[in-house]
């Protein structure tokens, strides 16, 4: 399977022709973004922030579902390397009512648009824009439904890097909403494939997906057991419209058996770090005083999201160089 | 017309017949089988060394997508693909628009069948008025119409107390009903198998309990009414084994499956394939080898193409969004007979499940071949291989996963009521 999903992303062996999940990227490929985003924190840190990198390229961010971090953070990437951004944000109709997804892409992709940034509600949707591009032109996945939200699992990992030396050795938790998110799912692929081989589900039966297991993780149901002397927390995002009932009896209850109080952390190593690719519901899957406390790295990772997405576009256009030239 | 189908291997699935033969039919009939009758003149031969002659088959669930939906194929197209897939009898379930609730519905496709010729339409009446899962049909009338069973296509009849006075009604009437048990709340939005690919994906999921307590439910139903039910399109070992046991508790229940569930599985969604998204769901590997075990045992009855043609556009879709539904009447007799060729199911068995069964379990006085028989038949080359390809589908239909692979059985001649309608 990891097979297939690649052949839609790759080109050829090594050279990404889109971004689209973390899945069957492969460790070299990884390892060469990471370390193309290390090179791009100083653009960051400079008076004149810009490559000229995508000079003369045209990305057009096109958010079906709404996003204020992920759509900001690319926009700014793809102008520090200086390309041409429009920013498209619309709810779109589902099934047969209205303009199809991909009549809108091929309506954008005609005026000559180089990358896009596509996030929406369903799953899949951007493997479906991809397979029908022209080439030369790349698909960047910013969030597909439950499935893949691989520029945020890149970033995670990338802060994990800064602060960890190693991979291998490290216990990494994510507890929350996994059923729904499409963050885990790229986190666990994208830490598999970096050698971590303690990677813990943590959270309620309604939350964990069936025979997640498969996917390289162990699951838990209770988080003390789960986050004991884990390096990693991750705490996942529990959108307020799960606390319905339905999956969930309320907030109160979800906080005391999987919300990351102060008293849970120090069940975790001491130099545990403690990652929310937000936003954030304080009090109801982290406490503020975790959030804002010494061992968060939260605002790190919207900081790195910047570079680590600037080198994810890079690499798609180098790639792509060179193909022109080859 | 006398008619002579020459040195054909002849079966009759039903009596176990199995011979090279030669079949004589006069008029509508078969009125001879192996030595000619002593006033047989021949006005037509069909060669059939070679090839076997079978009874036509009955798809027990096609859509033919009329009236309402004729931008995604009509009786022409959809009974053109029938023939050529050797399909002489279609049971249409009522969810056209306007659904068969009415007799004035079941004129009107009877009229417009009469029309187009080809194969044999049974329109499969409603339970409920419009499918709501409200209000009775009038299924005295319905049946006097010509509707020989009804049905609720897969539109679950969500309360269980007009489920159950549907049931006691249509038995009234000794009328077969046919169900596609699904609990409309662990459906819901589902759109892929709870397993592996559900999680790999993140897509809305459909768990096997949605069929298991669906099934359970109108057996409980069916064994306080003592109605003859068949389960069309089930997709679930467990399902299977709830079927198996209710009939040997001696409940009449039938069921069939599609090609589709016997030779597909939730992997095979791959990466978003469109095309494999059906309702029931492909399920796990385990369960498509229950089904095939279970069609070899007879313990599921009857194969159906639960035939459904949709334009391309349809499936260019994100998956959750995309229609559901092969476009399988082509396939039917292809891919059952693959079964045979590469899983070793019993050609007897497999043509049963094609003909016989499933005019034994709709009463019909078809899929048979004896003398004073109605002559539907088909005759097909059980070594041809063939494939199907996107521009040589006779059906307006753009959607089946089996584009490119490889089938057994081409069709060569179907005949229904000793005419040919399709000579390939």
């Amino acid at each position: 399977m990891n097979v297939e999903e690649s052949s839609v992303q790759f080109e050829a062996p090594g050279r990404l022709r889109h971004f689209l999940t973390t899945e069957g990227l492969g460790r070299e490929t990884i390892v060469e973004i990471l370390d193309i985003a290390e090179s791009f924190i100083s653009v960051g840190e400079r008076r004149i922030k810009k490559v000229p990198l995508l000079h003369g390229k045209t990305v057009v961010n096109l958010f079906f579902e709404p996003s204020t971090r992920t759509r900001t953070t690319f926009e700014i990437a793809a102008k520090r390397l200086s390309a041409d951004v429009i920013n498209l944000s619309s709810a779109r109709m589902s099934t047969s009512k209205g303009e199809s997804v991909l009549d809108t892409v091929k309506t954008l992709e005609a005026m000559h648009t180089d990358m896009f940034v596509v996030r929406d509600k369903a799953s899949g949707t951007a493997h479906l824009i991809a397979r029908h591009m022209p080439p030369g032109v790349s698909i960047i996945n910013a969030g597909d439904g439950r499935h893949a939200h691989p520029t945020q699992a890149m970033l995670d990992v990338f802060t994990i890097r800064q602060y960890k030396n190693d991979f291998e050795p490290l216990s990494i938790a994510i507890t929350g909403d996994i059923l729904h998110s499409r963050v885990a799912r790229s986190q666990i692929h994208a830490l598999r494939q970096l050698g971590v081989k303690d990677i813990r589900i943590i959270g309620p039966a309604t939350l964990l997906p069936t025979r997640i297991e498969k996917l390289g993780v162990r699951t838990y149901y209770d988080m003390d057991e789960g986050v004991a002397d884990a390096d990693v927390l991750i705490m996942l995002r529990v959108q307020t419209e799960r606390m319905d009932g339905q999956l969930l009896p309320g907030p109160e209850e979800y906080f005391r058996y999987y919300g990351l109080s102060e008293k849970r952390l120090k069940l975790a190593r001491p130099d545990a770090i403690v990652m929310h690719p937000g936003p954030m519901n304080r009090g109801l899957e982290i406490a503020s005083g975790v959030a804002d406390g010494p061992r968060s790295v939260i605002l790190s990772q919207v900081t790195n999201g910047i570079a680590v997405r600037m080198a994810i576009m890079a690499k798609l256009a180098g790639d792509a160089h060179r193909e022109s030239h080859s | 017309m006398n008619l002579c189908i020459r040195g054909g291997r002849v079966i009759d699935p039903a009596s176990g017949f199995d011979q090279i033969c030669d079949l004589h039919i006069r008029n509508e009939r078969i009125v001879a089988i192996g030595g000619a009758p002593p006033d047989a003149n021949h006005t037509g031969v069909i060669d059939a060394k070679g090839l076997i002659v079978a009874p036509g088959l009955i798809d027990m669930q096609a859509r033919l997508r009329e009236p309402g939906e004729d931008h995604t194929g009509s009786m022409e197209s959809e009974l053109a693909a029938a023939v050529k897939g050797g399909v002489t009898t279609v049971c249409v379930p009522p969810d056209t628009y306007p659904p068969i609730d009415t007799p004035a519905m079941v004129h009107m496709i009877k009229q417009r069948v009469d029309a187009v010729g080809l194969a044999r339409v049974l329109p499969i009446g409603a339970l409920t008025v419009n499918l709501e899962g409200e209000r009775l049909t009038d299924m005295g009338s319905l049946h006097q119409a010509g509707c020989t069973a009804l049905g609720n296509s897969d539109r679950a009849i969500v309360n269980t107390l007009v489920m159950r006075r549907a049931l006691q009604y249509a038995s009234t009437f000794n009328l077969v009903v046919l169900l596609n048990a699904q609990d409309p709340w662990l459906v819901g939005n589902g759109c892929v198998h709870e397993g592996e690919i559900s999680t790999r994906l993140g897509l809305p999921v459909i768990p096997e309990a949605a069929e298991t307590v669906g099934v359970a439910r109108d057996l409980a139903l069916i064994e306080t009414t003592g109605i003859r039910a068949h389960f069309n399109c089930l997709s679930s070992a467990r399902a299977i084994a709830m079927i198996v046991d209710a009939r040997a508790r001696g409940l009449p229940v039938t069921a069939s499956v599609t090609p589709h569930h016997l030779h597909l599985c939730e992997q095979d969604v791959g990466v978003f394939d469109t095309q494999c998204k059906v309702m029931p769901p492909l399920r796990s590997e385990d369960d498509r080898t229950a089904l095939r075990n279970a069609v070899a045992s007879g313990a599921i009855a009857a194969i159906c193409s639960d035939h459904q043609a949709h334009g391309k556009d349809a499936k260019l879709a994100p998956f959750s969004e995309a229609a559901s539904g092969i476009a399988g009447i082509e396939s039917l007799l292809g891919l059952t007979m693959k079964l045979v060729r590469e899983d070793n199911l019993p050609l007897t068995t497999a043509l049963a499940a094609l003909t016989s069964n499933p005019a034994r379990i709709l009463d019909l006085d078809r899929g048979r071949i004896e003398v004073g028989q109605i002559a539907d038949l088909c005759v097909f080359d059980p070594d041809e291989v063939y494939t199907l390809s996107l521009n040589g589908m006779t059906s307006r239909g753009a959607n089946t996963p089996f584009y490119d692979t490889e089938l057994y059985g081409k069709v060569h001649t179907t005949l229904v009521a000793g005419k040919i309608v399709y000579n390939g």
